[in-house]
């Protein structure tokens, strides 16, 4: 092969990974420019602080909604979080044991399987036994979404601590469990941290799951054992409805439920970066 | 090989004398207790020895003791066990999945490996430096010196001037007090190499242990960082009884009163370090020294 060839071959392929690059991160672009477009103008106080309004009176809002997805992303975490973590450190420090291997694939399994069907399970553990739908079934239904997120985050965090790093403790007369917790685990915990945001910003805004364990409330509640009231149901709700005002809200829900998203990513960002974190020389 | 096993008994009947005295002093002197510091009784006797990867003997049948305020070296070519030797002796060698020890190992008379005996009150009095400094990334230097402090009993525990105070000692003990006594609070994973090394000797000190095990401790160190280590190791020789494992002939023999060296998991041979360097009664550790092999 001839060298202009392979320097025109060179040429093509670099602009390939170019385009394909600018292809990844145009949907995001649209679709905030889209959303900013149709759902800024309903974006104002009003729109955090009132209720909803029928549709033909003007100045409703989405509080409930806000505080109802608040609550059950909450709830989510008090699942999530420490199920996963604690199951991220089992993996962790049991790397080659059967049950690891086992729970690696299972959460695995989990991690891919349709949030619907994660709502139907918290349909089936929670709301059929009580009777009625409540916050608390939205919850699980988010949790067990959020356990194989963390799950993993927490193992791949803690295997980037080197093993010399345990030794070290245990050497120190530090007992197993220990040595786990105030070293292994302390050097993974902005790993950690990162994880677990992106996996609330991932959760937060589900509608499937929701759809039969929360289901949504158009007046204000927060009791964790009543129907309550989220962003995404909400946006759900008013987007197929035939009304204009009720769209242009639904617009205004969305964009508020992806700036809640980027702040919380930005914050994932901003925890990578402690004082002296992994890699912090 | 006949003038080693000659040797061999000689130091069987040392040992034994040792142990007499040992055994009537060490009732007094209870494990989980702060150590005697260093005295004639602080001893360490290994008894036919034998270490375990699952099936593989990585260290057979060694026998020999390390005795109070000298610095003991071993020596041998890779992979000879002495880094597994070196970690049975403060029980490290267990906390590898599928590793395990037989034989004997005496502390001040008691045998660690007894079934009474916490691993963790063995490290405890026995500190352990590796081969690759290992700060403590998430904590600052001073914490990190300060690290073994925060597990001892509550009620025993220093307060916080008292720990200041030891992590100036174990700091200064270390020969790294000068440099870091105005960053204390800054992070040790900023220091060079050879200070993280020296951090990890102060963190080792601070528990005031008896005993200090040296994992080929200049290994990945520049020359001059090799050098301040060195100094460092015949300085705490008053002070704490020292083993260390090393790749480096030259610095065993600058630095430790006795050498061991091993070759394929066995103590070929074992005595004062000017002997073994002048005079080696091993054939194979006469060829080592003299660079035929290794």
């Amino acid at each position: 092969m001839s060298l202009a060839r392979r320097r025109a071959i060179n040429v093509v392929m670099i602009t390939l990974t170019y385009v394909a690059a600018i292809i990844a991160t145009l949907p995001l672009l649209f679709i905030l420019l889209h959303l900013l477009r149709q759902g800024a103008t309903a974006v104002n106080w009003n729109f955090f602080t009132r209720m909803p309004a029928p549709t033909g009176e003007s100045g409703g809002g989405m509080a409930n909604a806000i505080v109802g997805t608040g609550i059950i992303v909450l709830l989510a975490s008090a699942l999530g979080l420490p199920v996963g973590i604690g199951a991220g450190l089992f993996l962790a420090e049991n790397r080659r044991a059967r049950l690891a291997t086992i729970v690696r694939f299972l959460s695995d399994v989990l991690n891919g399987l349709p949030s619907i069907v994660l709502g139907i399970f918290a349909w089936q553990l929670v709301v059929r036994p009580f009777k009625h739908f409540s916050a608390l079934a939205g919850g699980l239904a988010l949790g067990a979404m959020m356990i194989p997120l963390v799950t993993r985050a927490t193992e791949e965090m803690i295997r980037l601590v080197p093993v010399s790093m345990r030794e070290a403790a245990l050497a120190l007369g530090y007992s197993k469990w220990r040595a786990s917790l105030s070293v292994v685990l302390r050097t993974a915990l902005p790993g950690i941290v990162t994880g677990a945001l992106m996996a609330v910003a991932r959760i937060a805004g589900e509608t499937a799951p929701l759809i039969f364990t929360a289901f949504g409330n158009q007046f204000w509640s927060v009791s964790p054992t009543q129907p309550i009231a989220a962003l995404p149901l909400q946006i759900y709700t008013y987007a197929i409805s035939p009304y204009d005002d009720w769209h242009a809200q639904a617009w205004a829900g969305a964009l508020v439920l992806l700036g809640f998203v980027l702040v919380i990513s930005l914050a994932a960002r901003f925890a990578t970066r402690s004082r002296f974190g992994l890699g912090g020389d | 090989m006949g003038s080693a096993a000659i040797e061999r008994d000689v130091e069987r009947e040392f040992e034994r004398e040792f142990e007499r005295d040992v055994a009537t002093a060490s009732a007094s002197i209870a494990m989980t207790r702060e150590g005697a510091g260093v005295g004639a009784l602080a001893c360490l006797a290994v008894e036919s020895l034998d270490a375990y990867f699952g099936a593989a003997r990585v260290v057979r049948g060694v026998t020999f003791d390390v005795r109070a305020g000298e610095v003991t070296a071993i020596i041998g070519p890779s992979g000879c066990g002495k880094s597994t030797l070196l970690r049975c002796l403060n029980r490290m060698h267990e906390t590898v999945p599928t590793a395990r020890v037989e034989g004997e190992v005496r502390f001040e008379g008691r045998d660690i490996y007894a079934s009474a005996v916490s691993a963790i009150g063995v490290r405890r009095h026995i500190g352990m430096v590796f081969q690759r400094p290992t700060p403590f990334p998430t904590m600052s230097i001073r914490d990190n010196v300060a690290a073994g402090l925060k597990i001892v009993p509550r009620g025993e525990r220093p307060d916080r001037r008292a720990t200041g105070e030891i992590v100036e000692r174990a700091l200064r003990r270390a020969a790294l007090w000068d440099e870091v006594k105005d960053r204390l609070n800054g992070s040790a994973v900023a220091l060079s190499g050879g200070q993280q090394q020296r951090l990890c000797i102060a963190r080792a000190l601070a528990t005031s242990p008896t005993m200090l095990l040296l994992d080929e401790p200049t290994a990945s160190l520049d020359p001059i960082s090799t050098q301040r280590v060195e100094e460092l190791v015949y300085e705490l020789r008053d002070q704490v009884t020292i083993v260390i494992v090393t790749h480096n002939m030259q610095q065993a023999a600058r630095i430790s009163d006795r050498t061991a060296f091993m070759l394929s998991g066995e103590l070929v041979e074992y005595g004062p370090t000017n002997a073994m360097f002048t005079t080696p009664s091993d054939a194979r550790t006469e060829a080592y020294i003299t660079g035929r092999f290794g």
